[in-house]
């Protein structure tokens, strides 16, 4: 496997994002919304009727499941992306013409994995500093220090996050690959974030710990067994055999 | 590397492709039928069929796209087939599949260059040839255009540069005139004979039969089976019997009346030309223009023309339904 073949696709991919409106707004605007929208709401509840906004107690449950907000974004993210790099190129029809280049099928499903992972995990990190930095502003005056960064949150964004796209990329060749509609495939791509949601719920209502570190360990492991499920099965489907005669 | 010189040495008995009983089944449906043929180097070979007839398969195959399910297969001396010969024949040929197949939302150039990497062009290769195939098809103007304001004819005739952007000496090409206009399916046509010129080897699937004849040194005409291969004259000749057409004045029930107690076969009528199947030219005009005249019709000329491309073709094709 030659990574620089598939850096040439994932750099060709990128240009193509750069050209297409809708894809740069849907790598950008949830993040952006998402790291905006949580630090103002939590700056304002409780503070109606008099209150004195959450109390420093409760802040500690919420603020680690935040966190979880991002994993979501995770497995959403690359839904959009892979769903146009890869759907695109069958409705352009150009994958016959990549793959009689002398390019191998591992090095191309690389290249587009490489091209959906690295604008996603940019988001993401992009998101969660904003994030950071407004949920310190507003939840210092409360905690008496500045909450974020901290060990755990550094799982979530270095091990959980990473461990997301991927399973959101394999997940979505896989899609991809029985559909030919880009809004089909994002559609039921994005079926993933329903665990993923899941988790972050069960950490708001204080069901899951999400700021155990054992806890995050557990799900990074599920995350990494998944993930190798998906890829087997990602390279399964990417076979230029397959893709030519069967994909529709 | 040890092969490779063995291989310089086989060279000028060496055809470029090479097929042997190449056979593909798609479940229950045989889509190529074992067919055998063989492509020398700087020819330019014509595969006509009609629809699903296999063209797109076979080329696939080629192409080391899809797997045979039987028969042999070269490309210059690699086996198509053998995992480790894939990239290698891959390397030494272009595809223009049929569909055009680029992206949309990159300019010419950008397409152009992407494929020149894919290649393992350098920089200075890729700048060399992106311009010279550009410039070439008239395109060098609209480099940085974005390819989805192009025309079909445009599109089509990047998409035979990106196939060339390695220069590669063997070409497979998909349909490139289909659904083109007339003026545009030209300057496709004239840029193939230009490739033809430069001594290319040109695999050229195609439903068109003026087209074949035109470019191809060599034609084969495909129905699932191989039905024929030779040269478009001895294609041509090999339809025995020639047309007698017959223009008259006026056609009249009494003159077809008496045409058709003549032992004539295939009597055709357009307006007032009347075509016939004839075997012995020398005889059976005679008996046409007297039978004619008795009727009391008046002839204003008598032709006769040899089988065409066109004759060959169809009853190659037809001969496989019966
Ligand atoms: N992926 C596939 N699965 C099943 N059958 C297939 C597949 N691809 C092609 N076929 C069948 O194989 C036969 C040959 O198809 P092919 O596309 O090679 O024909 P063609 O000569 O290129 O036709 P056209 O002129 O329409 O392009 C057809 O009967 C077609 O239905
Ligand atoms: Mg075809």
């Amino acid at each position: 496997m030659r990574l620089s073949k598939s850096w040439v696709i994932a750099t060709k991919d990128f240009k193509v994002f750069l050209k297409q409106k809708k894809i740069l707004y849907s790598i950008t605007v949830a993040p952006i919304i998402v790291s905006i929208l949580i630090p103002t709401v939590i700056s304002f509840a409780g503070q109606n009727k008099g209150g004195h906004g959450l109390a420093a107690t409760e802040l500690t449950v919420l603020l680690p499941a935040f966190a979880f907000f991002y994993l979501i974004l995770a497995g959403y993210i690359p839904t959009t992306i892979a769903s146009y790099s890869i759907v695109g190129e069958k409705v352009e029809k150009s994958l016959e013409r990549l793959l009689a280049t002398p390019t191998t099928d591992s090095e191309i499903l690389l290249g587009k994995g490489i091209s959906a992972f690295l604008p996603s995990m940019g988001a993401i990190f992009g998101g969660s500093v904003i994030f950071m930095v407004l949920m310190d502003l507003v939840t210092q005056p409360k905690l008496g220090y500045y909450y974020f960064p901290n060990w755990n949150t550094g799982l979530v964004f270095f091990l959980l996050v990473p461990l997301t796209v991927v399973m959101s990329v394999g997940w979505n060749v896989i899609v991809s690959s029985r559909v030919t509609d880009v809004r089909v495939a994002q559609q039921i791509g994005i079926l993933l974030i329903l665990p993923l949601a899941g988790i972050y719920v069960g950490g708001e209502l204080n069901l899951i710990q999400l700021g155990d570190t054992n806890t995050l360990l557990i799900i990074a492991g599920i995350l990494f067994a998944v993930d190798l499920l998906l890829l087997y099965a990602a390279r399964a489907t990417f076979r230029r055999e397959e893709i030519l005669t069967k994909w529709k | 590397m040890d092969g490779d010189a063995s291989r310089d040495s086989e060279l000028p008995f060496m055809p470029a492709i090479e097929a042997v009983g190449l056979t593909k089944k798609f479940g229950a449906l045989t889509a190529v039928d074992s067919v055998t043929f063989d492509v020398e180097e700087g020819e330019v070979f014509g595969f006509l069929g009609p629809n699903g007839a296999g063209k797109t398969t076979t080329i696939r195959m080629l192409c080391c796209l899809i797997s045979k399910t039987g028969g042999q297969a070269k490309i210059a001396g690699y086996d198509v087939g053998e995992e480790q010969d894939a990239l290698k024949i891959r390397k030494l040929i272009g595809l223009m599949p049929d569909n055009v197949g680029l992206y949309e939302a990159l300019s010419a150039y950008d397409n152009l260059d992407f494929f020149g990497k894919l290649y393992d062009r350098t920089e200075g290769q890729r700048k060399e040839n992106i311009q010279r195939l550009l410039a070439m098809l008239g395109l060098w103007e609209k480099k940085d255009v974005t390819v989805s304001t192009f025309s079909k004819g445009m599109k089509q005739k990047l998409g035979i540069a990106c196939a060339l952007i390695h220069d590669p000496q063997i070409l497979f090409m998909d349909e490139p005139t289909a659904n083109l206009d007339p003026e545009s399916a030209k300057t496709v046509r004239d840029f193939i004979l230009e490739l033809k010129r430069e001594k290319r080897t040109i695999f050229l699937n195609t439903h068109n039969l003026d087209e074949a004849q035109r470019i191809c040194d060599k034609i084969a005409i495909l129905n699932t089976k191989l039905m024929a291969t030779g040269t478009p004259d001895e294609l041509e000749r090999s339809v025995s019997g020639k047309k007698t057409v017959v223009q008259l004045v006026q056609v009249t029930d009494a003159i077809l009346a008496a045409l058709r107690k003549l032992p004539l076969s295939n009597m055709t009528i357009d307006g007032n030309k009347l075509t016939f199947d004839v075997k012995d030219p020398d005889k059976e005009n005679v008996a046409i223009t007297e039978a004619i005249y008795k009727a009391g019709g008046q002839v204003r000329s008598v032709n006769i023309v040899g089988s065409t491309l066109e004759d060959a073709y169809l009853k190659l094709v037809r001969s496989d339904k019966t």
